[in-house]
């Protein structure tokens, strides 16, 4: 699956979001999966998402690197796939 | 135990660069701050008296945390964001305040799910289920068939678990959990209980019978033979992405590729057990005093327990492998499952006794058990016995026993000595429950 990093995300309100020292772990009571996020890093990706246009203005504002933003993509996919983290509608689009 | 999770993939690789300290599996087996989820047993009562019980439920204990006391242990989970909790028994549902907890736990964002004999989920309880997201319910039954199922749970279960199944059906929920046990007279019926799963809508849910509770008295007659392990094993591979286990085959990775899952003992890493006196034990399958790492009345709670338990911490440590390092597949199965061991008399750092490369019986060999968890040996037990001691329960032996009680039943049971079975113990608990049971948690990211 491919993730598009230009597009706004946001975490899945039924997703409880829970900090440990390696990263995070996250638990979607909708499909009552768990998944976890390996580093700090991309927990604060995550986290922001909702704050950001796109989900690559999160991944630069917290210092993810250019060269590393297709795995960071490829990690964004994989809580896609899940439902974890899921498309936001644009604000923009209410107008 | 079952202590992972049902979890996907195990030790899942890092998509993310950099930081990533190795698996999953590796993370976890040093322990979380708060438990992915627990299991919960909110009463010894059950209507039932199955003669696999892990928890030896059948009559309540006056002990009991009241109903003000399991709201102030589900406030300290949500303060922990414990996920979820499983909630088993005895047969949860006869406690007259089971659906105000419920209703409780959900609304403090702590999820629920509930194993029950279904004796209680009539048209209306599978209507208020079908209409929550955060409660979900496993159906426990044993035996494809009224036969195999009622000579190990009781006559009636049968029919009163598809009752229930049928009204959840009904009610539209999808994907509620049929739970079986694992014996040597079901694994036969594997494609059978699939079968019944998807004719409800259900989601098959495979679990381990350990030795624990009144199961250390018919292990020896219901625990699954060598043949069929591997049986089990090649149908878990073919079938693993159907199906949920709690993770509690990881002995059987050691035939050859890993199973889904954490392959990973979580007790009191991930995982640990309420019981209804407010016991914690690292794990369900370890209802012992070896295991008891403290009790929620404690003046920290249960989150004093979880985080300041000297077993806990012991528990947490990372694993030697003893006995079993020097074995090619100790990767794969980490030595099984510690209630397994305990309770068929194994020193905890050997192998299962189910070991599938056969190191187990060895081991029961050199400490005298034969192949078996009998009595008088040296073998641990449970002094917490709720079992019930009149009809239904069956026949125990020893003084004080009804011989005869309940009728016929096709499986022999083990003879208890007296002296090891006061009036005292708890009562049975009609499910396999893994405190992470439920779990379909993936590696992401």
């Amino acid at each position: 699956m491919t993730f598009d990093l230009d597009r706004a995300w946001q975490v899945d309100p039924r997703v409880s979001m829970r900090p440990e020292p390696f990263g995070a772990l996250l638990y979607h009571f909708g499909t009552r999966r768990l998944s976890f996020l390996k580093n700090q890093t991309v927990l604060a990706v995550v986290r922001s998402l909702a704050d950001h246009p796109s989900a690559r203005s999160a991944c630069l504002a917290a210092g993810v690197p250019e060269a590393e933003l297709p795995a960071y993509a490829r990690a964004l996919a994989t809580l896609a796939e899940s439902t974890m983290i899921s498309e936001r509608i644009s604000h923009d689009s209410r107008a | 135990m079952t202590l992972a999770p049902d979890m996907a993939p195990p030790g899942g690789r890092s998509a993310v660069p950099g930081t990533a300290p190795g698996k999953l599996t590796d993370l976890f087996s040093l322990g979380l701050d708060a438990p992915i989820c627990l299991t919960w047993e909110l009463t010894y009562a059950c209507n039932l008296s199955c003669v696999h019980c892990l928890s030896s439920s059948g009559r309540r204990d006056p002990r009991e945390l009241s109903t003000a006391e399991c709201k102030a242990v589900i406030d300290t989970l949500e303060r922990m964001q414990v996920f979820y909790v499983n909630i088993g028994g005895g047969e949860p549902t006869v406690r007259p305040d089971f659906w105000e907890l419920v209703d409780y736990a959900t609304a403090h964002h702590v999820g629920v799910k509930f194993s029950t004999n279904g004796v209680r989920l009539d048209a209306a309880a599978a209507a208020r289920l079908a209409a929550s997201d955060y409660v979900d319910v496993q159906i426990s039954l044993d035996g494809a068939t009224r036969e195999v199922n009622d000579a190990v749970r009781g006559p009636g279960s049968f029919d009163t678990a598809l009752r229930a199944m049928q009204h959840l059906a009904d009610a539209g929920l999808r994907g509620f959990k049929l739970s079986v046990v694992m014996t040597r007279h079901n694994i036969p019926q594997i494609d059978q209980f699939k079968a019944i799963a998807d004719r409800f809508g259900a989601q098959l849910r495979l679990t381990r019978l350990r030795p624990s509770g009144r199961g250390a008295d018919t292990w020896d007659e219901l625990h699954p033979l060598p043949e069929q392990q591997r049986q089990l094993y090649d149908w878990l591979v073919a079938h693993g992405d159907q199906v949920l286990t709690g993770d509690s085959f990881f002995h059987l990775s050691a035939f050859g590729g890993a199973l889904p899952g954490l392959n990973l003992c979580g007790a009191g890493r991930v995982v640990c057990l309420i019981d209804p006196v407010g016991d914690v034990y690292a794990c369900p399958f370890a209802i012992h005093e070896n295991f008891l790492a403290g009790n929620v009345r404690d003046g920290g709670g249960f989150e004093g327990v979880w985080k300041t338990s000297a077993l806990f911490a012991d528990l947490r440590k990372p694993d030697t492998g003893g006995a079993c390092k020097s074995c090619g597949f100790y990767d794969s199965c980490r030595g099984g499952c510690m209630a397994a061991k305990f309770f068929t008399g194994l020193p905890l750092d050997g192998p299962d006794p189910e070991c599938v490369q056969g190191y187990g019986e060895a081991a029961l060999a050199s400490v005298g058990s034969g192949a078996s968890a009998g009595v008088g040996r040296g073998v641990p037990r449970s002094s917490v016995d709720h079992s019930h001691r009149t009809s239904p329960a069956r026949p125990r032996g020893g003084a004080g026993s009804a011989p005869g009680a309940g009728g016929p039943v096709p499986v022999t049971i083990g003879v208890r000595p007296a002296a090891s079975a006061p009036l005292g113990r708890p009562p049975a608990h009609d499910c396999d429950e893994s405190p992470l049971a439920g779990f379909t948690p993936r590696p992401d990211a």
